[in-house]
């Protein structure tokens, strides 16, 4: 198998997923800023989201939207699949929620003089 | 040192789990059982074009309802955290910085058409890649671009709130309209269905998206607001 086959038969969307997914997990278990974190956490979803998207993927087939390139009666031989889509409509929304909460609370720990580092709360050291 | 292996391991295992994935995904032939389902009925059901909409406002309704629920909690949870007293800022009046004259003019002419692209992404949430989530997030940038053009203003608190309630009750009460009308709690068939593709077709799924646009971007202004630090 060469390499232009090896690169082929990687799906980009899970692979790019799974690098930010990386990416968020170090940035939530080794930086100690909070505001730091919390855009880890971001960057994490944003991962596993293009990860779900890309379970759902088809190669070929169109979105999961009737028009011209599909009607009712062909849909389900040339449409993608539309859960995870739909699954991840529901992550984004909740995935803003979380960390709205948790900047409003690295705010709040920084206002009561706590300071943004999560050193500086004794508990959470390790 | 520590530390630093233990995160190595971590993520180690963490590629390792993903690493199969990145070959097998996105490699099957046709959609699971229930996807096929979804694909063939939504237009026969419901006559809504877009299948996405379909399963997240009608087949999944009720976790709809929920997500925007937890959405309002959180909303809840950010106002209350972040008032001035909270804050300990009471009686402080800082003095903003002026925007510049390019942002105060783009967003005289911006704001308006940001506004009026929200409400077309919500209102053809049943035909095209839209919804009222997507919709909500436009009409927050808006109220988001006046907050940066002019720090020193507010969010018309009264009439977000309204807002809010108001598209809150609709949803439930279209909600209701299903289960009385029709065969269940948020079935959109309470309402005529109409031509496939139609602005007004699907029942009331476009009218419970809009209701739904409506209540996120009332949600988001206000975690915008509070987020800006000085709400009493």
């Amino acid at each position: 198998m060469n390499i232009a086959d090896f690169i082929a038969s990687i799906n980009p969307v899970a692979a790019s997923g799974a690098v930010l997914l990386l990416i968020g997990l170090w940035g939530v278990l080794s930086r100690p800023n909070l505001f730091k974190i919390a855009v880890a956490f971001s960057i994490m979803e944003t991962g596993v989201n293009l990860i779900i998207l890309s379970v759902g993927y088809i190669r070929g087939r169109t979105a999961p939207i009737l028009d011209s390139a599909a009607d009712a009666a062909t849909a389900a031989q040339k449409m993608t699949d539309p859960v995870p889509q739909a699954l991840v409509l529901t992550a984004i929304v909740i995935g803003l929620a979380v960390t709205a909460l948790m900047l409003s609370y690295a705010v709040r720990l920084r206002a009561a003089g706590g300071g943004s580092s999560i050193e500086s709360y004794g508990e959470e050291k390790w | 040192m520590m530390r630093k292996i233990l995160v190595t391991i971590a993520l180690a295992g963490f590629a390792w789990a993903f690493l199969p994935l990145m070959f097998d995904a996105g490699v099957i032939d046709a959609p699971g059982n229930l996807a096929s389902a979804y694909l063939e009925n939504s237009p026969k059901d419901f006559a809504a074009a877009n299948v996405v909409t379909a399963i997240v406002v009608s087949y999944r309704g009720f976790d709809t309802l929920g997500e925007v629920a937890v959405l309002f909690a959180a909303t809840a949870g950010v106002g209350s955290l972040l008032t001035k007293k909270r804050l300990g800022l009471t009686g402080k009046t800082e003095e903003k910085k002026a925007s510049t004259e390019i942002l105060r003019t783009a967003t005289g002419i911006l704001t308006g058409l940001l506004v009026m692209f929200g409400v077309y992404i919500f209102m053809h949430g049943h035909l095209t890649p839209g919804g009222g989530f997507q919709g909500g997030v436009v009409i927050a940038t808006a109220v988001l671009l006046s907050l940066l053009a002019s720090p020193q203003s507010q969010v018309a608190h009264g009439l977000m709130t309204v807002i809010e309630s108001l598209s809150g009750a609709a949803y439930v009460g279209f909600g209701l309209l299903g289960a009385f009308l029709a065969w269940g709690f948020l079935d959109p068939r309470a309402l005529p269905l109409g031509r496939l593709g139609a602005l007004l077709s699907a029942g009331s799924i476009p009218l419970i998206y809009s209701a739904i646009g409506l209540k996120v971007g009332a949600e988001l202004s206000g975690i915008l607001e509070a987020l800006k630090g000085d709400r009493e």
